[in-house]
């Protein structure tokens, strides 16, 4: 089975943001890249997916030069090739983004398209379901549970204790949720191997979006002041005042 | 025309729609519905709505995300819709992005504030979870947004609407109904579920491993609460998934969450800030959780945890 993976890199923000001067993006100059977690996830998905079956798997982002790096992550873990849409640019909508990716596979064939159920950053929650409807290929989201069954691809989203189960006839698209696997670390081989291997680059024109992206925006800081209860053991009666104060002992 | 998508759930009209339907107004102009399935109109009337395009295709009762994009698309179309509004829930924005992308128009999701300027929307998003907003124009026509149910409280109209049901004429094939809802496997509930517990113990990079989650297990057993754990507890392994406080796993919102070595990255705060009260453990002074903790401990959890359990047990008489 041939596999299309779309995947995002994201600043890794941990506990802390602060914005650029143009409040247009956060300030990355301290902060290291990573894949978005569910795309992390989508890529591990196919990679097991190609393992079981045969075929290839090829990745594809939208992003500045530096997505090479996820680029070749993917590869160091399993994917045959990769495909960046190279940009600059920060004014990507949904609608651009998924003109972007159609436009780019439109004389490729795939199986399989997989693709996070949102990004980490942006969160639009539409890439997917356009792309699916501008290839007329159906489509599953927010998929936690994939198998294959008869050229059908049964796919479960978790919805409280049940599952939804779709049954998608293929070529079709994919979302899938953090927790459909647990995605693996890449071998010293695969990262070698990843840095000769040959990747596709393609500049974008500058999109023409519906949704114009203006600037970001800090939530403002609840204000709430901690009560230190103490350091170490010597601190267990205050939580256990703490706790009946709380009316949970 | 402001055209409002609306969902019901088990034939009531869902809290979030009634966000949309309220938000509906500001855009000036009437107030349109579009319901799918079987719906009630009489319970838009309120919010003032004055006519329901109703899709009476029954094979629509059942989730059928590309058949109800299509469906959806060809209403705005025929009504020529300039705005369409739904609560930012998983259906509808699958939904409208099929509708979207049927019709190239630009859609934004997750809004939390919106104002007019001319013919185009300014709106603010919540993105990264929750934690960030972004502000950006919507342009074009017709626009489609969500809003963030959180964001926009649910209003009657000043006067009512008549809602006058109009069957609206679609068309849909089978083909479009290849990605529709198959089944679904009932499971059933294992202890406390993590969203609704009332009180929240979670462990992080701090544990340092699976076994170290047996002392969470016991302190939860004690007041009555659930386990969870971060994303680097979940990614290492010592935790399922299913257990993942965060951004990418499950929202809380108890009386008070319990973080046991946790630094308190923004993918984690975001899935508990909801909590009334978090009482941080952690032996780094500047981990960030303390920022955001109500109340706080310096330590190691490895030695507090147990003293604290023989203080609760002492507490219980257990």
């Amino acid at each position: 089975m041939d596999i299309l993976v779309c995947i995002k890199r994201v600043p890794d923000t941990g506990g802390r943001v602060n914005l650029t001067s143009d409040s247009r993006q956060i300030d990355t100059s301290s902060m290291e890249f990573t894949i978005s977690p569910h795309e992390e996830c989508a890529v591990e998905e196919a990679i097991r997916i190609t393992e079981d079956q045969g075929g290839e798997v090829t990745v594809l982002a939208l992003g500045p030069g530096g997505t090479t790096e996820q680029l070749r992550e993917s590869i160091a873990k399993g994917a045959a090739q990769a495909i960046l849409l190279e940009s600059d640019d920060d004014n990507w909508d949904a609608y651009a983004t998924a003109h972007a990716i159609v436009n780019a596979i439109k004389d490729k064939k795939f199986d399989l398209i997989l693709m996070g159920n949102e990004a980490a950053d942006m969160g639009q929650y539409q890439v997917g379901p356009r792309v699916a409807t501008m290839l007329g290929v159906p489509c599953a989201t927010g998929i936690k549970a994939l198998q294959f069954q008869d050229g059908k691809a049964i796919a479960k989203r978790q919805d409280g204790n049940d599952w939804a189960i779709f049954e998608l006839p293929l070529p079709a698209v994919v979302t899938v949720k953090e927790g459909i696997n647990k995605p693996r670390h890449p071998s010293l081989r695969g990262i070698m191997a990843a840095k000769r291997a040959p990747l596709e680059q393609i500049s974008m024109e500058p999109p023409a979006p519906k949704m114009v992206h203006k600037r970001l925006k800090l939530p403002q800081e609840s204000g709430g002041q901690i009560t230190m209860l103490g350091e170490g053991t010597s601190a267990v009666p205050k939580i256990v005042e703490t706790l009946k104060e709380l009316g949970v002992l | 025309m402001t055209l409002v998508y609306v969902e019901y759930q088990n034939g009531a009209l869902t809290e979030a729609s009634q966000s949309a339907l309220s938000v509906a107004s500001m855009f000036g102009g009437p107030i349109h519905a579009v319901a799918l399935g079987s719906a009630d109109a009489e319970v838009l009337k309120p919010y003032g709505v004055e006519k329901v395009l109703h899709v009476a295709d029954d094979r629509l009762n059942t989730y059928a995300p590309g058949a109800a994009g299509k469906a959806v698309h060809q209403v705005i179309s025929s009504q020529s819709a300039e705005t369409v509004v739904a609560a930012s829930t998983a259906s509808a924005n699958e939904i409208l992005a099929r509708a979207a992308a049927l019709g190239d128009w630009g859609f934004a999701s997750a809004c939390t504030e919106l104002s007019i300027e001319g013919d185009a929307v300014n709106l603010t998003r919540a993105i990264w979870g929750g934690s960030l907003f972004q502000e950006a124009q919507l342009t074009g026509s017709p626009k489609l947004i969500t809003i963030d149910p959180n964001a926009f409280a649910a209003q009657q109209a000043s006067a009512p609407g008549a809602a006058v049901v109009e069957e609206a004429t679609v068309t849909l094939d089978d083909a479009d109904f290849v990605d529709q809802l198959k089944s679904v496997e009932t499971g059933e509930q294992q202890g406390i579920p993590l969203d609704s517990a009332k009180v929240v113990i979670g462990g992080g990079r701090g544990l340092g491993s699976e076994e170290a989650f047996a002392i969470l297990e016991e302190l939860a057993g004690l007041l009555n609460g659930a386990v969870g754990g971060s994303r680097v507890a979940t990614n290492n392994g010592w935790r399922s998934h299913s257990d993942q406080i965060g951004q990418t796993g499950t929202q809380i919102g108890p009386d008070v969450y319990i973080a046991c070595g946790i630094s308190g990255a923004i993918q984690h705060m975001v899935g508990c800030k909801n909590s009334k009260n978090i009482i941080a453990i952690n032996k780094d002074a500047d981990a960030p959780i303390f920022q955001r903790a109500s109340h706080g401990v310096l330590g190691d959890l490895h030695e507090i945890l147990p003293a604290l359990i023989e203080e609760v047990k002492k507490v219980k008489g257990v």
